[in-house]
């Protein structure tokens, strides 16, 4: 009789999860399948498409208007996610390792920056960033960027710096390790899931963010993905972009699809395991 | 290798806190010393401190002959072996055992050949390619000792470093330890809670209570001769029994009978500030079942009969209980003892009493026996400051010493 139950129980959660599954992918499913239709289809109302066409994906990549953006979007992330995992390593190891006066006041502030109303800040913004300069700049979106990852950067990382037994530091340090060495050989290689797994998360923010992005540009010079599909008009005005603004948020998905699948070999979890008691 | 000399060495905490206080203690060269204590007592901040992990708040600490407060750890060229092994869980066992030659820019060869020696040493040849995790508790402690002797420091510390392991290879790896301490000859202060380690392990122990240094000594004449009621406590299992005694007309009333005082100590009674009551301290071998002892021992000693509680039979010889009526003995240190052996909660009506009798003695529960004890051997505290009155420049020589 109990494993009768356990079979159904299993049932019961595996139906759950193919629900939740199948509920959370239609929208992307159905976005890429109307990436793969022709004009003339487009609103027949199938979700498979009758006619394929890599037609979209064609027109997207011809536009030098995508293409810019797509660079300028993995320019940005990129160096805003370098920036806020060193710095946020930093002061994560800090928090979590050291008792200095003002770190519960530290820990409050970022707090507060991760939880403050974005939206609120952006005419500010608009109106520093035009008197400095740095309106429609790369800076001027890798610098918001940063601000608003670091308190997410430094909470998952210091989360990670306290997992790791402090006895190893020391242990490093009676080895002859000075701190930069103790901190390079030992810690930092435990930490690198934790590094990864905040790279990953600072990453997707930055990727897709659309409020800073359509405020704080105004050409293809810094406009991001998300906000140049907003300009979208296809090949030439006159034709419906529908299918090329699905073909290039299908292609916008596969660079942060990668990062994820290429960092996530790497979290390997209890990395830990072994280092302290038995 | 080298000695290592503490010079009053303090530790005080930016709260105001004093873990060490003006701690004197000489280690010589290739002494294996063991600093034992309850819980909070200072001894592994002492360590700590030895190993350039804690700062020397005052007084100062020299390591063959140098002054070495203000150097880091790196700088002092020590070992230490952590209670979590605190291995790197990246790296394999020759890796592990490696890290601190490779700090060291030892060239390849050097490093390969030492890790062998120290591995065939520790019997951890098959298991250099392996990963931490992979290893079991007793043989992850042998890599966290390897790591240690790989670099052949002027001295090892060990924190607490068996008590992760359970008690059948603790008993094993207390050899391990032991041999290859006198192997190597290398000055080493090893820190444990328990005291059969300390007892076991080293040439010399140091008990610590608040910070402060109770008794130095080889671990016999820290069992025979303790200074002071803490320090009697401490050392030896089953441990001393404690009874209450009150001084009147030049004898001991004890829960045990009339215990008659010898010239020396009523010398030290005579005084007009001298304490009215004393606590009796008695070890569970000092009893012997009076049926068994011939009349040449008899006199030596004093005879009560007491109710048996429990009796243990070990093989060997038997432990029994016996309860006691009167009043029990009180200090601050015997409540202090009891806290770390998590018994302070734990107060039956009256005394119990543990002895440890002849196997041969026929001695059952429930009966009421006559029990014999050493009067040469009995200790006498004062309750007010925990001293030990019997002791005569450093020689502990029971109650009728004259």
């Amino acid at each position: 009789m109990a494993t009768e139950t356990t079979t159904r129980a299993k049932l019961r959660w595996g139906l759950l999860d193919v629900i939740v599954v199948v509920f959370a992918l239609i929208p992307v499913l159905w976005i890429a399948s109307l990436s793969f239709k022709t004009p003339a289809t487009l609103t027949d109302g199938k979700f498979i498409p009758r006619e394929w066409t890599l037609e979209n994906y064609r027109t997207i990549f011809d536009t030098d208007q995508f293409v810019r953006a797509l660079v300028n979007s993995i320019g940005i992330a990129l160096i805003a996610t370098a920036v806020a995992v060193v710095l946020g390593a930093m002061a994560a190891y800090a928090i979590s390792r050291l008792d200095f006066p003002g770190k519960r006041l530290l820990v409050g502030v970022s707090l507060l920056i991760a939880m403050f109303p974005q939206v609120s800040l952006v005419s500010p913004l608009f109106e520093i960033e035009r008197q400095l300069g740095l309106f429609d700049t790369w800076p001027g979106l890798i610098l918001p960027y940063i601000t608003f990852a670091l308190p997410l950067a430094i909470y998952t990382l210091s989360a990670f710096f306290k997992q790791i037994p402090w006895d190893l530091e020391k242990a490093a340090k009676m080895d002859g390790a000075t701190q930069g060495q103790a901190f390079r050989r030992v810690i930092a290689p435990l930490a690198a899931p934790g590094l990864f797994t905040t790279a990953i998360l600072v990453f997707i923010f930055c990727w897709n963010d659309f409020l800073f992005a359509i405020s704080l540009t105004s050409t293809e010079r810094s406009r991001t993905v998300p906000a140049a599909l907003s300009f979208f008009t296809g090949a030439s005005q006159f034709e419906d972009p529908t299918g090329a603004i699905c073909a290039a948020a299908v292609v916008i998905t596969v660079p942060i699809i990668l990062f994820v699948l290429f960092f996530q070999r790497r979290i390997v979890s209890g990395l830990t395991s072994g280092a302290v008691k038995g | 290798m080298a000695d290592i000399v503490l010079d009053k060495v303090s530790k005080r905490f930016p709260d105001g806190t004093v873990a060490v206080r003006d701690v004197d203690l000489e280690i010589a060269d290739g002494e294996f010393v063991i600093l034992v204590g309850p819980s909070g007592c200072g001894k592994s901040t002492t360590l700590n401190m030895i190993a350039g992990l804690e700062d020397i708040s005052s007084g100062e600490l020299r390591i063959g002959g140098q002054r070495v407060n203000d150097k880091a750890p790196r700088d002092r060229d020590i070992a230490m072996v952590f209670q979590s092994y605190a291995l790197y869980p990246n790296m394999t066992v020759r890796e592990n055992m490696a890290f601190p030659l490779r700090l060291q820019k030892l060239d390849r060869e050097t490093i390969n050949a030492k890790v062998e020696d120290a591995a065939k040493v520790l019997e951890l040849t098959a298991l250099l390619d392996r990963k931490p995790s992979n290893l079991s508790g007793g043989q992850r402690q042998r890599v966290a000792m390897g790591r240690a002797i790989v670099r052949q420091p002027k001295a090892f510390l060990m924190d607490e470093p068996l008590s992760n392991l359970d008690a059948k290879l603790r008993v094993q790896m207390r050899t391990v330890v032991s041999r290859l301490q006198k192997q190597l000859g290398t000055t080493t202060v090893y820190v444990t809670h328990d005291q059969t380690e300390a007892m076991t392990l080293g040439d010399r122990v140091v008990i610590m209570r608040g910070g402060e240094v109770q008794q130095v000594g080889p671990p016999q004449e820290l069992y025979d001769h303790p200074r002071n009621l803490f320090v009697a406590g401490f050392i030896g299992s089953p441990s001393m029994n404690f009874l209450h005694a009150a001084v009147e007309d030049g004898r001991l009333r004890t829960a045990l009978g009339d215990v008659p005082i010898g010239d020396r100590v009523r010398r030290q009674l005579d005084g007009a500030d001298a304490p009215r009551e004393l606590i009796l301290g008695v070890r569970p071998e000092h009893f012997e079942d009076a049926a068994l002892i011939d009349d040449e021992t008899r006199r030596r000693g004093l005879e009560f009969e007491a109710p048996v509680e429990i009796v243990e039979s070990m093989g060997s010889d038997k432990y029994v209980y016996f309860t006691v009526e009167g009043e029990r003995a009180s200090a601050a240190e015997l409540e202090e003892l009891a806290a770390d052996a998590g018994a302070a909660d734990f107060t039956g009506a009256g005394a119990s009493l543990v002895t440890r009798l002849s196997a041969e003695s026929p001695v059952a529960e429930g009966e009421t026996r006559r029990v014999w004890f050493n009067l040469e051997k009995i200790h006498l505290f004062d309750p007010s400051n925990g001293r030990n009155l019997t002791l005569h420049e450093g020689r502990a020589a029971g109650a009728l010493a004259d």
